[in-house]
């Protein structure tokens, strides 16, 4: 099974810019996120529903984009397919390389566990466990040792300004420094992308801006960040705006260009 | 580390949700606890069996001559029953060559013994009693001392004085009230005088040891235990050690072989029974006592074994939600199935652990309250505690498989 992109031929440039202008994108050395016609349908009591129906989309390291799109859009679909929680019904998808549309479970859960980070609407924390806790979890499913464990969960907490809460509970805990226990928790096994679904959904627009300050200054550091909001003012802080519109692209463009046509969609 | 976790978390629910898990556990303790209980009440009896019941009627590195065996509790088939009784019964010239071969740090003595009706002037009614006719060293053997008075002196065995010794019950019931001593009491009409009276020799399973009296095989008293008056029951030899006891049985054995004339190749036509050959029946009611004691808490645990399955089933749609967040943070299929059947094997670990405790609880209550005794087998605290386990395991693999295949999407939808 070719895993990589070098055994499939998509080393040569040739082949690389065929795929990546299809997304909109110029051919770079270290592509984190490659798809190639993702089709994604669900069987709903026998009535096919097409979530995707064919997403070309190329993601460089180091980038900041948001995934757009209105409800039923096949944003949370593309999402699910690019965290490996899903594979797709038809496509390839490489991740760092890796050709993981074909990946079993158990191959997928490593995927996961290595080179993403999840950061969810509802957090996603688990109730009974401490904030250090929760952060050592994924370091736990990569069989860090648990001194290892609790000095990189700390360092984790520390990087988003939590270093006094280790011994609070999720309950004990606002919105806001919920959010950002799982943002220390996706970030401690220091994952290709930070892959966050509407991460401000939950939060009032004065913590919304403390967050997004937190993905700027990751990005800013050069962490790959990929969100997705149906929220064009938290998209616009992505430098990157990718719009979905029934399963598929509608439109892919840097966030200033994508401000201005919003800017003058408000107007108008 | 991860196992730990897994251990913590099983403690913190049970913690937690005391009343549930209370419910949830007793299945397993339950049957734990019958488990350690019958295994230990089983394990009282032996011990009881070995060094009081059996021990008393034969004693430690002793062996007994007789024409068959007298404790045979156990299956014995037509034929040999047949072939015991055309035996010859001991008599009073097989006792001589037997002691002379014996060596000289070896103890002896001879027996009859019956129920024999004792009347005193005092009694009224006559008296079942347990009467012992000897001769040797009764009651260094036996380790018989006396209360009061003496016990029966060389003389008066070798002479067959109409002297007795009484057990502290057969005192009780032909003098009762009196004091015995120096008084008579009458065996077949015959008196005979009371010239000390015995130390208690316990009871088993509620049996009184003590009516009893001993006098000299030697006296008249020995008619009436056999028909014909030189039959001798029992000879008794008591070695120092237990290999002086195999060597000086075989001593015995070539001694009788030789005074009954059997040929090489001809069967033993007397039996020596030593405290081992008689517990082999104990042994083997042992057996269906330990399977009983089986049988009864498998019950117990198989509806433990349900209960913490279904309360597994209902942990597990619980907590899908945690189960799609291990399942995004990277935990494999293994790693949520070995979650929670360490959850479910620590539930019912714990469960036997409570059941080991009220078991040995009980097992010292009934033997505080009962007869029988008791005496906790270190053995059945393991297996109670990996019985428990291994409820907790069995009963957690369906639920563990079922959380394990959940899909991580719909898991994480759940709210």
């Amino acid at each position: 099974m070719s895993n990589t992109l070098d055994d499939i031929g998509l080393s040569t440039t040739g082949e690389r810019k065929a795929v990546v202008s299809s997304a909109g994108a110029t051919p770079d050395k270290d592509w984190v996120i490659v798809t190639r016609g993702l089709k994604r349908q669900y069987d709903m009591g026998g009535e096919i529903v097409r979530a995707l129906r064919g997403v070309d989309l190329a993601i460089r390291r180091n980038e900041y984009v948001a995934i757009m799109g209105p409800s039923g859009s096949g944003k949370s679909t593309l999402m699910n397919l690019i965290g490996c929680l899903d594979t797709p019904n038809e496509g390839e998808y490489w991740l760092n390389g890796m050709l993981v549309s074909t990946m079993s479970d158990d191959a997928l859960a490593r995927v996961r566990n290595k080179e993403i980070g999840f950061v969810f609407q509802t957090f996603n924390l688990l109730p009974r466990a401490t904030a250090l806790q929760n952060v050592e979890l994924p370091l736990v499913y990569a069989g860090v040792s648990s001194d290892e464990r609790r000095k990189r969960a700390t360092e984790a907490l520390e990087r988003v300004q939590l270093g006094g809460r280790v011994t609070h509970r999720p309950n004990e805990l606002s919105g806001g420094q919920r959010q950002r226990v799982a943002i220390a928790r996706a970030l401690v096994n220091r994952p290709s992308i930070l892959l966050a679904d509407e991460p401000t959904g939950n939060l009032d627009s004065q913590t919304s801006e403390e967050i997004m300050r937190v993905f700027e200054e990751l990005a800013a550091n050069g962490q790959t960040v990929v969100m997705v909001t149906h929220e064009p003012d938290i998209a616009v802080h992505a430098k990157r705006v990718i719009v979905l519109r029934d399963g598929v692209i509608s439109s892919d463009e840097s966030s200033a260009q994508y401000a201005l046509k919003l800017g003058s969609e408000r107007i108008h | 580390m991860h196992f730990f976790e897994a251990i913590r978390l099983a403690l913190t629910t049970i913690r937690v949700q005391k009343l549930k898990s209370a419910f949830t556990l007793l299945g397993v303790c339950i049957g734990v606890m019958f488990l350690i209980s019958v295994v230990s009440i089983v394990e009282g009896m032996g011990r009881y069996m070995e060094e009081d019941l059996i021990g008393k009627l034969i004693g430690v590195n002793t062996f007994e001559l007789r024409h068959r065996p007298n404790i045979n509790m156990g299956d014995i088939d037509e034929a040999q029953w047949e072939e015991f009784r055309r035996r010859r019964r001991l008599d009073i010239n097989d006792v001589g060559p037997v002691v002379r071969d014996l060596p000289a740090d070896v103890k002896w003595y001879l027996v009859s013994e019956d129920q024999v009706s004792a009347t005193t002037s005092v009694s009224g009614k006559p008296r079942q009693v347990q009467v012992f006719a000897v001769d040797g060293q009764y009651f260094e053997v036996k380790k018989l001392g006396v209360t009061e008075g003496r016990a029966l002196s060389e003389q008066e065995l070798s002479r067959g004085e109409k002297s007795v010794v009484l057990g502290p019950d057969a005192a009780e019931r032909l003098f009762p009230g009196l004091d015995p001593m120096g008084r008579e009491v009458k065996l077949g009409g015959v008196p005979y005088k009371v010239v000390g009276i015995a130390e208690s020799q316990g009871k088993a399973f509620g049996m009184s040891f003590d009516n009893f009296l001993v006098t000299s095989w030697r006296s008249p008293a020995r008619r009436l235990l056999n028909t014909r008056a030189n039959v001798v029951d029992a000879i008794a030899i008591q070695a120092p050690s237990e290999i002086a006891m195999k060597e000086t049985m075989e001593i015995v054995r070539s001694t009788m072989r030789g005074a009954h004339r059997l040929r090489p190749g001809q069967k033993d036509d007397f039996s020596l029974q030593t405290a081992d050959s008689a517990l082999e029946f104990w042994n083997k009611i042992k057996q269906y006592l330990v399977l009983a004691g089986i049988a009864l808490p498998a019950i117990g645990l198989v509806v433990g074994a349900i209960v913490i399955m279904n309360i597994m089933l209902v942990a597990v749609s619980e907590r899908t939600r945690e189960i799609g967040i291990r399942k995004a943070l990277g935990a494999r299929r293994r790693d949520i199935l070995a979650q929670f059947l360490i959850e479910a094997s620590t539930l019912g670990t714990v469960g036997s652990a409570i059941g080991v405790a009220l078991g040995i609880a009980l097992a010292q209550i009934l033997a505080a309250v009962t007869p029988l005794p008791a005496s906790v087998a270190p053995w059945s605290i393991v297996v109670g505690v990996a019985l428990g386990a291994g409820v907790g395991i069995i009963s957690g693999v369906y639920p563990a498989s079922r959380a394990s295949r959940l899909d991580p999407i719909d898991a994480l939808r759940q709210e």
